[in-house]
């Protein structure tokens, strides 16, 4: 199993936002987390890649078997696990190739591998462009800064084909695309998908899952896993709204 | 208690002032007077407001007008790597000449000590000096008062100086206390063109002072670069009096780097007095330690059509204290000036501070001018951004640091200079990714 989560509770501040949480998931899957706006889903997808912010008051994640939580953010990205963001930060002065120069050798450092020369950098980024149909140009820039809303999620899709994660984890990445660049960017997902990497897609919304098609669909609401299913799960709450989700879960 | 503390380091000044010095000298003897009725900066002075310059010269220096010798035969360690450069060296306020390395100069370019000086530029010299600088500066004062020795450099007219002259000031403080007093004189004729690097370092862990003076006249459509470099490892108090005035449809450029030392104070002054100027002022402190440093600058516009652009950013860590002033003057007459200034800071410790404070006095009514002042901690959203990508701690840090700072390198021009600098913010910040 690559990543298991048992009853995960975290908090931000003195707010209580996860309180149990479990969940399993293998090489090669894809799963979708849904759930209506503040049921917790951001949180999950933070706490998983370390965001400070939250404090982690129970349960346990295991990824590949190691205790997440031993692991700093970067040390985490180097065991294998992508965040995609939700909201990209902006970097004046920090072009997105030296970003990635950096990131992607010290991620080799970190596993014992020599780092990349310039030529091999350059190989591995063109290659993986056209991946994403994401242009030089705007890898030449400072990371993020003056980007559209679907320039910012090309990117870091573009970040996630150079790093090659293990498990990536996509928070609300279709939020602010239009249909043109959703595409996009569920085909460079898509493309990135293989046996051995796992996907966790968080979304409120069912229209990402038609282009990222997953094979668990969770619904989330108030900081637990109330309902799991196959995508017809994804396709009855697009339909129906997480109304029917609320009221089951309030009879329970 | 502070007043009397005051009073008597200004009688040790004026006491060796008398015992040293002829009476001859009619502006050393005005200086002291001047001096003597405005006194030294106290906790109420509004331009030394957080720099308490005085209370720590009052404990540092022990006032003397003798200069201790030095041994010091190597100045490699202080050049700048593969900058061709004019050196002028100075080690504890005097020129040495076994040390500078100026070679033979075509006509059209003067480069001398102030002692050294030839009949006729010692005429320039002396129909120059003080000529540019109306400080009321305590230590403008004490300057002209003390100065030691200073050096002249004159580019006539049409004159594109291809190689930048470096002005290494040394003070050996091995030893026993140094206190220096130079200046500096730099004569642009119409058209003429010279990039000056100004550098200061110091040894030995004895306290230092050391009063800069340099006046800088930029004629019609002449080109002026000036670069200070301030990276003195020891006990240095420094305050500089700069002041470059413009003349029509010049350029000046000026970056200063402050790094290390006790306490740095930078009076900075451009003076516009021509149509059609440009000038572009940055500057970069980055601070740590229990370092003071001070940057006051002045932007005076006083003729019409003009720009001036101002950008000093500042990282204070530990308990490091900055302080920034920037005033900008445009007078009645100046129409159409664009003055724009901008200061940055980024505090990295709880007990870093700074204190910035933008100063607009504007008395036309058709121009252009902004200011804006930010500090704050690092982005702490960034940081992760770049820690969730694999990237330590410390090297994101530093990767957002040297982000931050380097678009004050933006006007140098000199490769190697640039390679220089950049060389030194990235030693400072830990760069290592």
């Amino acid at each position: 199993m690559m990543l298991s989560i048992k009853n995960l509770q975290a908090k931000i501040g003195k707010k209580q936002i996860l309180n149990g949480i479990d969940l399993q998931v293998n090489a090669g899957e894809v799963h979708a987390i849904m759930g209506p706006n503040g049921s917790g889903k951001s949180t999950l997808a933070s706490v998983l890649a370390g965001r400070e912010d939250y404090e982690v008051t129970e349960g346990e994640v295991l990824f590949n078997g190691k205790n997440l939580f031993d692991f700093e953010p970067s040390d985490r990205a180097a065991e294998g696990i992508f965040l995609a963001f939700q909201y990209p930060v902006e970097i004046p002065g920090v072009s997105t190739i030296n970003f990635m120069k950096t990131a992607v050798n010290k991620i080799r450092q970190y596993r014992g591998q020599s780092p990349l020369d310039a030529v091999a950098f350059l190989q591995l980024m063109k290659e993986k462009m056209k991946l994403v149909e994401i242009d030089q140009s705007l890898l030449s820039r400072s990371l993020n800064e003056g980007f559209s809303g679907g320039e910012k999620k090309r990117n870091e899709i573009f970040q996630m084909a150079m790093l090659e994660p293990k498990l990536s984890i996509l928070d609300e990445t279709d939020s602010g695309l239009d249909i043109d660049a959703l595409k996009i960017v569920a085909n460079g997902v898509n493309s990135l998908r293989s046996k051995n990497n796992a996907t966790i897609v968080v979304t409120h919304y069912q229209r990402l899952l038609d282009y990222i098609v997953p094979d668990f669909v969770h619904v989330l609401y108030k900081g637990k896993i109330v309902k799991s299913g196959t995508k017809e799960l994804a396709k009855e709450l697009e339909a129906k709204g997480y109304d029917w989700i609320k009221n089951e879960a309030a009879l329970v | 208690m502070n007043t009397a503390t005051e009073t008597s380091l200004l009688k040790n000044i004026i006491a060796s002032f008398n015992s040293t010095k002829s009476a001859e000298d009619i502006l050393r003897q005005k200086a002291i007077e001047l001096l003597e009725e405005t006194g030294l900066p106290s906790a109420k002075s509004e331009e030394y407001k957080f720099t308490p310059i005085t209370k720590i010269l009052e404990k540092k220096i022990n006032w003397t007008s003798t200069t201790p010798a030095s041994s010091l035969s190597s100045i490699n360690s202080f050049l700048i790597k593969d900058l061709a450069a004019y050196l002028v060296v100075l080690v504890n306020g005097k020129y040495s000449k076994e040390l500078s390395k100026i070679g033979d100069l075509q006509n059209n370019l003067i480069i001398t000590s102030f002692s050294e000086a030839n009949a006729s530029a010692k005429a320039t010299i002396k129909s120059h000096l003080e000529t540019v600088v109306k400080s009321e500066d305590s230590f403008a004062l004490i300057n002209n008062a003390f100065w030691q020795e200073g050096i002249f450099i004159q580019v006539l007219q049409n004159i594109i100086v291809e190689k930048p002259i470096l002005v290494l000031h040394i003070n050996d403080a091995n030893q026993e206390q140094v206190i220096s007093h130079t200046r500096l004189l730099v004569l642009l004729e119409k058209e003429s063109q010279v990039s000056i690097i100004e550098k200061s370092e110091s040894i030995g862990e004895q306290p230092c002072l050391h009063t800069f003076t340099e006046e800088i006249i930029v004629k019609e459509s002449a080109t002026f670069e000036y670069c200070k470099i301030q990276n003195d490892h020891g006990q240095i108090h420094q305050v500089s009096n700069t002041t470059i005035l413009q003349a029509t449809s010049s350029k000046v450029n000026t970056f200063t780097l402050t790094l290390d030392g006790k306490l740095i104070r930078n009076n900075l002054t451009i003076i516009i007095d021509g149509e059609q100027c440009e000038s572009h002022f940055n500057g970069l402190y980055l601070l740590n330690g229990n370092t003071i440093a001070d940057n006051h600058t002045v932007v005076d516009h006083q003729k019409p059509n003009s720009f001036s652009n101002e950008l000093y950013k500042g990282i204070m860590d530990d308990n490091a204290k900055g302080v920034f002033n920037g005033k900008i003057y445009v007078r009645p007459n100046a129409q159409k000036t664009n003055a724009f200034q901008s200061n940055r800071n980024i505090l990295m410790s709880e007990s870093s501070t700074i204190n910035t404070k933008p100063q607009l006095e504007i008395w036309a009514d058709d121009v252009k001018c902004s200011h804006g002042c930010t500090t704050g901690q690092l982005d702490e959203e960034a940081l992760f951004y770049l820690q969730a990508r694999g990237i330590p701690h410390q090297s994101a840090k530093s990767m957002l640091l040297y982000a931050f700072a380097l678009d004050v390198l933006a006007s140098i021009k000199n490769e190697n200079l640039k390679t220089y600098l950049d060389q030194l913010i990235s030693e400072r910040l830990h760069k290592n990714f």
